[in-house]
């Protein structure tokens, strides 16, 4: 069985780094009130944002 | 019993994986659209539902879509008065392509399964030219990254630029139903929306000869799961004593690439085509949960 090889606990370490750092930013958005920024642009028409504006 | 070779086999599990797939995708296609009346009346969606990102690029703009578009969303957010990151979609973002890669583009991407159909339409088909494949980098770093951040307005306000001047995922589900609904917003249409209009038009000739041409030259979203693709929890295994070196994965991937040299290619969206034509089963699409190799 030769399964692709790799540095395998490089990616490993790399997939757990990277889910660890995103979970925190999701958080950090979350707290500083990204989710309302958001929600009041996509629950209006923005021009801007079908090329009309 | 009847007597099956292994080419019956083989068209057996092609079929069998591909109708899953698709069901897949009509599904997620049906939660992210899930208001379809509202194209009668060319009103947007309003709930709560919007607070949360789609996986896949589906225009919030669209009076059916229930989530946010993650890349319409990170330049509303970089661009605002208040912030010029966006933190909470690119955490989502980064979190999706670090579990999934780009199985999101070939599973749940409704913009994926509309140029899939696309593709069916009999015209000449064509192959691309494999330089084109960077411009979806291009296009992330400098109008959805750069652009919303420092080219801002007096208030300091910048504006989403990959939506504004190139994305014709908007154009097609949020542009042009509603102008159909909206007939003070036709007024308005300028320069600007006849050349997103043209752009659209050469991404949906693009998609009749090329498979899923917008995802392998223009997603931006697409770019970021794809470099994820090399770290990502799912993934395609090779079992190297197995293969025969037939090349039949090669020749039936969507997005040209060959699984067995390039497992973790950022251009191979999951679909599992090349797993179900494998002769010799050598080819495995997996979670890895550990690796230590």
């Amino acid at each position: 069985m030769d399964w692709n090889k790799g540095s395998g606990w490089k990616r490993q370490a790399a997939r757990g780094l990277v889910f660890l750092a995103a979970a925190g930013m999701m958080a950090w958005g979350v707290y500083r009130g990204e989710m309302t920024v958001m929600l009041g642009k996509a629950v209006n028409v923005c021009l801007e944002c079908i090329g009309l504006g | 019993m009847s007597a099956w070779n292994v080419s019956d086999w083989g068209k057996c599990m092609k079929i069998r994986q591909e109708v899953k797939r698709k069901i897949v995708q009509i599904a997620a296609f049906g939660f992210s659209n899930s208001y379809l009346c509202n194209f009668a009346g060319g009103q947007l969606y309003k709930g709560r539902w919007k607070q949360f990102c789609n996986p896949g690029m589906n225009c919030y703009s669209c009076p059916a879509a229930r989530l946010s578009c993650p890349i319409g969303a990170m330049q509303a957010v970089s661009g605002s008065m208040n912030f010029s990151v966006s933190f909470y979609v690119t955490g989502f973002v980064l979190a999706v392509g670090v579990l999934f890669g780009r199985a999101v583009c070939g599973f749940v991407c409704p913009f994926g399964l509309i140029q899939e159909l696309l593709y069916k339409i009999p015209f000449p088909k064509k192959k691309l030219w494999k330089g084109f494949i960077y411009v979806k980098y291009i296009l992330l770093a400098f109008f959805v990254l750069l652009l919303p951040v420092i080219h801002t307005n007096e208030l300091g306000m910048g504006a989403p630029a990959f939506c504004e001047y190139i994305c014709p995922v908007g154009t097609l589900e949020g542009g042009l139903p509603l102008l159909a609904t909206h007939p003070e917003l036709r007024k308005v249409v300028g320069a600007l929306f006849s050349i997103k209009a043209c752009i659209l038009a050469l991404t949906l000739v693009g998609c009749l000869a090329i498979c899923r041409f917008f995802c392998k030259v223009m997603c931006p979203l697409g770019a970021i799961y794809g470099i994820l693709n090399k770290i990502s929890l799912y993934h395609m295994e090779v079992d190297k004593e197995r293969c025969i070196s037939c090349g039949q994965c090669h020749a039936e991937c969507p997005m040209d690439v060959d699984p067995v040299k390039t497992p973790d290619s950022a251009e191979c969206i999951r679909c599992g085509k090349c797993t179900a034509c494998c002769p010799k089963e050598a080819l495995a699409l997996k979670f890895r949960f550990m690796d230590f190799r």
